[in-house]
């Protein structure tokens, strides 16, 4: 993959609807084309992730798990 | 041609103006923190809310600073009965004279589940609309210096079924 990140969230730990709420909030200041790069630990997150850049058509270009961190690479439409 | 079309009417009705609508009508605290988390929700998914807080959904938004609400001695009753603000907040069922909203509260903070207070400002950050109910407001005593800063402006039942035609309601 070979996407520059514009910028990283740390959201490990937070519950639902924190994750998206706070990713949600961090993307409006950033321009269109930018690519977020979320950490969650949320097991709930992997569905609302899915959903929410459904409903928002961002782009979810990555999305993978490892020892219980989600990791999403967003790239804002 | 047909498909680029096709593709523009289905980007139109997606552009569309999503809008979701709650009644908070309990000030339970396990009924008002969905309300918080729908419509913080709702609003990082781009779409418009509004929520309006009628009868026992207002005591949510007393400052918490303020113990006594209401001018005749019936609504001052009921506020010393009924504690409003976020951090006074009762459970619908297992309260146990407080204990039990305790115990949410540590359960909450150990899963760092966002309290409702958290959220009340995130959903004022997010552009969320708080409405507070003119007539209950009337009714209860609770006058718009009691309740706290950053609600919209207090409207009546016509204005909040106009804003809820052709929205996703709920009734919280």
């Amino acid at each position: 993959m070979n996407v520059t990140i514009t910028k990283t969230l740390d959201l490990k730990g937070l519950s639902c609807p924190l994750p998206i709420v706070k990713t949600a909030k961090a993307m409006k200041e950033l321009r269109s084309g930018d690519v977020v790069e979320v950490l969650a630990t949320d097991p709930g997150s992997v569905p609302d992730f899915q959903a929410w850049c459904r409903a928002t058509r961002n782009e979810l270009i990555e999305q993978t798990a490892e020892d219980g961190t989600y990791h999403y690479v967003i790239r804002k439409r | 041609m047909t498909t680029e079309l096709a593709t523009a009417a289905t980007e139109l009705v997606e552009e569309e103006d999503h809008r979701l609508v709650i009644f908070a009508w309990s000030g339970d605290l396990d009924k008002i923190w969905p309300t918080l988390i729908l419509s913080t929700t709702a609003a990082a998914m781009g779409w418009s809310v509004t929520v309006f807080f009628t009868f026992w959904g207002l005591f949510p938004l007393v400052r918490n600073d303020v113990r006594i609400t209401g001018e005749n001695w019936m609504q001052k009753m009921m506020s010393m009965m009924n504690r409003g603000g976020t951090e006074h907040l009762k459970l619908s069922k297992m309260n146990f004279a407080g204990a039990g909203p305790k115990m949410m509260r540590k359960l909450a903070h150990d899963h760092k589940v966002a309290d409702p207070q958290e959220l009340l400002e995130m959903a004022k950050d997010m552009g969320v609309r708080l409405v507070p109910c003119q007539m209950t407001m009337d009714l209860l005593g609770l006058d718009r210096a009691s309740l706290i800063d950053g609600l919209d402006e207090p409207a009546g039942a016509t204005t909040a079924l106009l804003d809820a035609d052709g929205a996703t309601t709920l009734f919280i």
